[in-house]
């Protein structure tokens, strides 16, 4: 009681200061008015933070990091609350420093392809109001109707065209970032690099932990003329698998090149109708991009190339009707699921794509080893896989399994080389199979790094890098299966 | 099990080619380093030894450190220590007809991957393709603790940890000593065509401006000396479709001419006079300083031989949305060949270098006295 009280007091005197900042409807404190804003899109978890503070321009945002600073307060930054690993997930004695309200776009420079914003931006906004200049922002995260620029930076998203157009962090030129002690600092430039060390590359993907970005300057592209898509049925997983190798070896880089099992395209079909054949074992979708001419050169070869490793059917989308009908299915795929199953949990772990085979047969091992479905889409061109697990969490034990379940094909992922995230994020989902994937020498240099920025640990504490304390906790509870964190929680 | 179809060569770990493991060696050598406070001058051939701020210490040479641990084409990935060629590598991926997408200088025909990565610098691929860290997955390094450490993989998607991978990238090896490196790759353009097209520069720098705006398949635009070269890479017909668009001649010179622009073979190079590189906003003026001025990154790129004082030209560069580099130097130079930083850049740079490497033993000096 004594310490709520205190925290209360404390609390009265920190929101007092900070609505002097930034106005008196902009710093929340009601529970009722703290509620949208305790969990992001990973929805089990959830915190009231002690206040949301929403500022709107980049000196409140100094000032506010400047009297949390001084008050040793934890801040966490949340841009649109879309991220799917709790990395925007409040803590209760801290301010959650909530970006909503800057939201413009400063410049466009349709001669240096730039387009300055601030970090409320939504994603998709971006490459609307450079449409009319022929241009486009290239990441498309799936949720980037109404994700933000800034969280885009804070997990480097992807999309499904980064293995031609690259991540996040392939398409920012500049950020400036507000300090933990609320001083700001540019990172990058106009120009294609900056001296010194590369603290853009550093500041991207680094989940809020190391500073709050407050205006980002990203590269834009010309619109491709020409965009069209093949879609091929396989009666083996494996031979798709092959087919994606075979694209790739003949030397063609596609826009775009998802995978989907049985089960996933059976599912989505029952959904949204897109015209996907649901005898098959596995349908493989590519596109391809540029003028066309070349997607002319590359369409003919790559269904050649299907036919020739086994496709069992081949269907190209000339048009732009088509094309969105294709893509209307894989995109629906995790509601599709959603609709088979009253909760599903979605995996997000990246591997080589050789091991794409070894991976699926284990994958279905496990499934049938702890008697849950699991449905496979794949971001078939750079190896970042989503099986989706299937359970019921009405059925008593069975949140339990699903979660060993995930743990188990992620620490597949790390044993055949590769990630345990590939997009979302480790925020505070992914701290336990962070401590299998890196050794306690790399968690301790992530920490090292991370003090040399927010020597205080003041900046979403907790997140991203599990201490190698919690590490040796999770080992313990690896053995008594059952007792995870929050097993009280419900997961999805 | 899925080994990638077919005609793709894999190269595992248990059967590199003509590899030399010297990991334990060279942890041996910094953890000494490290014991006795020594500082330690990281060496591969030494190809670019003539770029950055001087650094002494006693020599730890990772030429020895080589071999291409893992590459599958298919994969689009090749991993190899430090101190492998960079011939090597190229030639290794010519055979399944992939490529460096960032078209890396050598400056020397022995030239490594490690000092190719700690240097960072990228040819006129780069504005279309990516720079050295774009295409940068993973580092194993030996920070200044003597510790080996593992940072992001093989895989192209891999959001786990901070990105310390492509923070090595251009650090001249302050921060570790690079062991190996994880790259993505690209295949190889089935054709490559170069335009010429006789203009004045400030013509041609608003030609090279237009036509980045343009969805062509560009992989290089220069300019010197009254011509402005326009490279397309692409497919066959897709190259013939933007010829038009380009205008000007078939320059039948084109390979030779880009190949002599990255190794800096030039005639322009070839003069005794310090040379610097200003990395600039591509639609930043152009001949707006006395001296000679080579374009390239379409702009974004400028090579200057000048009279002008150093402040002058910092300051110069800084005006230009950038930052300028002595690049090399016609005499003996002290520190301060990169533009200066601000803070709190400046302060979070040497706390960065501390946390990595707490007793400045590594390369100390080459980027910043402070860093």
């Amino acid at each position: 009681m004594e310490s709520d009280t205190l925290k209360s007091r404390t609390g009265d005197q920190l929101a007092t200061e900070l609505r002097a900042i930034v106005g008196t409807d902009a710093v929340l404190t009601d529970t009722e008015a703290l509620r949208p804003f305790e969990c992001d899109g990973l929805t089990a978890y959830r915190e009231l933070p002690l206040m949301v503070v929403l500022p709107a321009s980049i000196s409140q945002v100094q000032a506010v990091m400047k009297a949390c600073s001084r008050r040793q307060t934890p801040v966490v930054t949340r841009g649109a609350g879309t991220g799917l690993s709790g990395g925007a997930l409040p803590i209760s004695d801290g301010v959650l420093l909530s970006l909503t309200r800057m939201n413009k776009i400063l410049d466009i420079d349709a001669q240096a392809r730039t387009a300055c914003v601030e970090p409320g931006v939504t994603n998709l906004a971006i490459s609307e109001a450079v449409r009319h200049l022929g241009l486009y922002y290239a990441p498309d995260p799936s949720s980037q109707i109404a994700c933000s620029i800034g969280g885009n930076v804070a997990e480097n998203s992807g999309g499904v065209h980064c293995l031609k157009y690259g991540l996040t962090v392939h398409n920012v030129l500049q950020l400036r970032v507000v300090t933990v002690d609320g001083q700001l600092m540019t990172v990058g430039s106009e120009a294609l690099d900056s001296p010194g060390l590369d603290l853009l590359a550093l500041m991207t993907g680094s989940e809020g932990m190391l500073g709050v970005v407050v205006e980002v300057l990203v590269k834009l592209l010309p619109i491709p003329p020409v965009a069209q898509v093949v879609m091929a049925a396989f009666d083996q997983i494996e031979r798709a698998g092959e087919a994606v190798a075979a694209i790739i070896g003949a030397g063609i880089l596609p826009a775009g090149l998802e995978m989907m099992d049985r089960y996933a395209i059976q599912a989505v079909e029952d959904f949204v109708h897109a015209g996907y054949p649901t005898d098959a074992a596995a349908i493989l979708l590519c596109e391809l991009d540029g003028t066309a001419e070349e997607v002319a050169d590359q369409i003919e070869s790559v269904e050649n190339l299907l036919v020739t490793q086994g496709a069992t059917g081949t269907w190209v989308a000339r048009d732009a009707e088509t094309r969105n009908r294709f893509w209307s299915g894989r995109k629906a795929a995790f509601p599709a699921v959603g609709r088979i199953s009253p909760d599903y949990y979605c995996i997000d772990g990246t591997i080589p794509r050789r091991e794409l085979g070894k991976v699926l047969l284990r994958t279905a091992e496990l499934s049938k080893e702890f008697g849950l479905r699991v449905a496979n889409v794949f971001h078939a061109g750079d190896g970042n896989l989503h099986p989706l697990i299937l359970y019921d969490a009405n059925n008593k034990g069975e949140l339990e399994k699903t979660e060993e379940l995930g743990n188990r094909i992620l620490e597949l992922c790390v044993e055949v080389g590769g990630t345990v995230t590939g997009e979302h994020g480790v925020g505070v989902e992914k701290l336990r199979p962070m401590c299998l994937q890196f050794e306690d020498s790399v968690l301790e240099q992530f920490h090292g790094l991370k003090a040399a920025l927010d020597p205080n640990t003041l900046l979403n504490p907790g997140k991203a890098v599990p201490t190698l304390a919690r590490c040796a906790e999770f080992g313990a509870m690896h053995v008594h299966r059952g007792q995870l964190p929050h097993s009280d929680l419900e997961r999805f | 099990m899925y080994t990638g179809g077919n005609c793709h060569t894999v190269i595992s770990r248990d059967s590199d080619l003509n590899g030399n493991d010297l990991k334990d060696e060279l942890i041996g050598a910094v953890e000494s380093a490290f014991q006795a406070s020594e500082n330690l001058h990281i060496q591969g051939s030494g190809s670019k030894s003539f770029y950055g701020n001087p650094v002494t210490g006693s020599t730890l040479d990772i030429s020895g450190h080589t071999g291409i641990t893992s590459y599958e084409p298919s994969e689009l990935v090749i991993t190899a220590r430090a101190g492998t060629q960079l011939s090597e590598i190229t030639s290794v991926l010519a055979e399944s007809q992939q490529i460096l997408g960032f078209e890396p200088p050598l400056f020397g025909e022995n030239a490594t991957l490690g000092g190719t990565i700690a240097c960072g610098l990228s040819g006129s691929r780069r504005p279309f393709a990516g720079s050295a860290r774009d295409f940068v997955l993973g580092i194993n390094c030996i920070n200044g603790k003597g510790e080996y450490l593992t940072f992001g993989g093989q895989v192209i998607k891999n959001v786990a940890g901070y990105d310390v991978s492509r923070l090595m990238v251009g650090a001249l090896g302050v921060l570790g000593v690079i062991c190996e490196v994880s790259l993505k790759v690209l295949p190889q353009p089935q054709v490559e065509m170069t335009r010429v097209l006789e203009l004045n520069e400030a013509a041609a720098h608003a030609e090279m401006v237009r036509l980045a705006r343009l969805p062509l398949p560009l992989s290089g635009m220069s300019f010197y000396g009254g011509l402005l070269r326009v490279r397309l890479s692409g497919t066959e017909n897709g190259i013939r479709a933007a010829e038009s668009e380009i205008g000007g001649e078939v320059d039948h010179e084109g390979e030779a001419y880009w190949f002599n622009l990255k190794e800096h073979q030039l005639n322009f190079f070839k003069r005794n006079q310090s040379l610097w590189r200003l990395s600039v906003a591509a639609t930043a003026p152009v001949n707006k300083m006395d001296g000679d001025c080579l374009l390239d990154w379409g702009g974004a790129l400028r090579w200057i031989y000048t009279d002008n004082t150093p402040d002058s030209i910092f300051a110069f560069a800084r005006r230009l949305g950038g930052h300028a580099t002595l690049f090399k130097v016609d005499t003996d130079w002290p520190q301060g060949r990169f533009s200066e930083l601000e803070e709190p850049a400046k302060s979070i740079h040497s706390r960065i270098k501390s946390a990595f490497d707490p007793k400045d033993i590594l390369n100390s000096g080459a980027l910043y006295t402070y860093c």
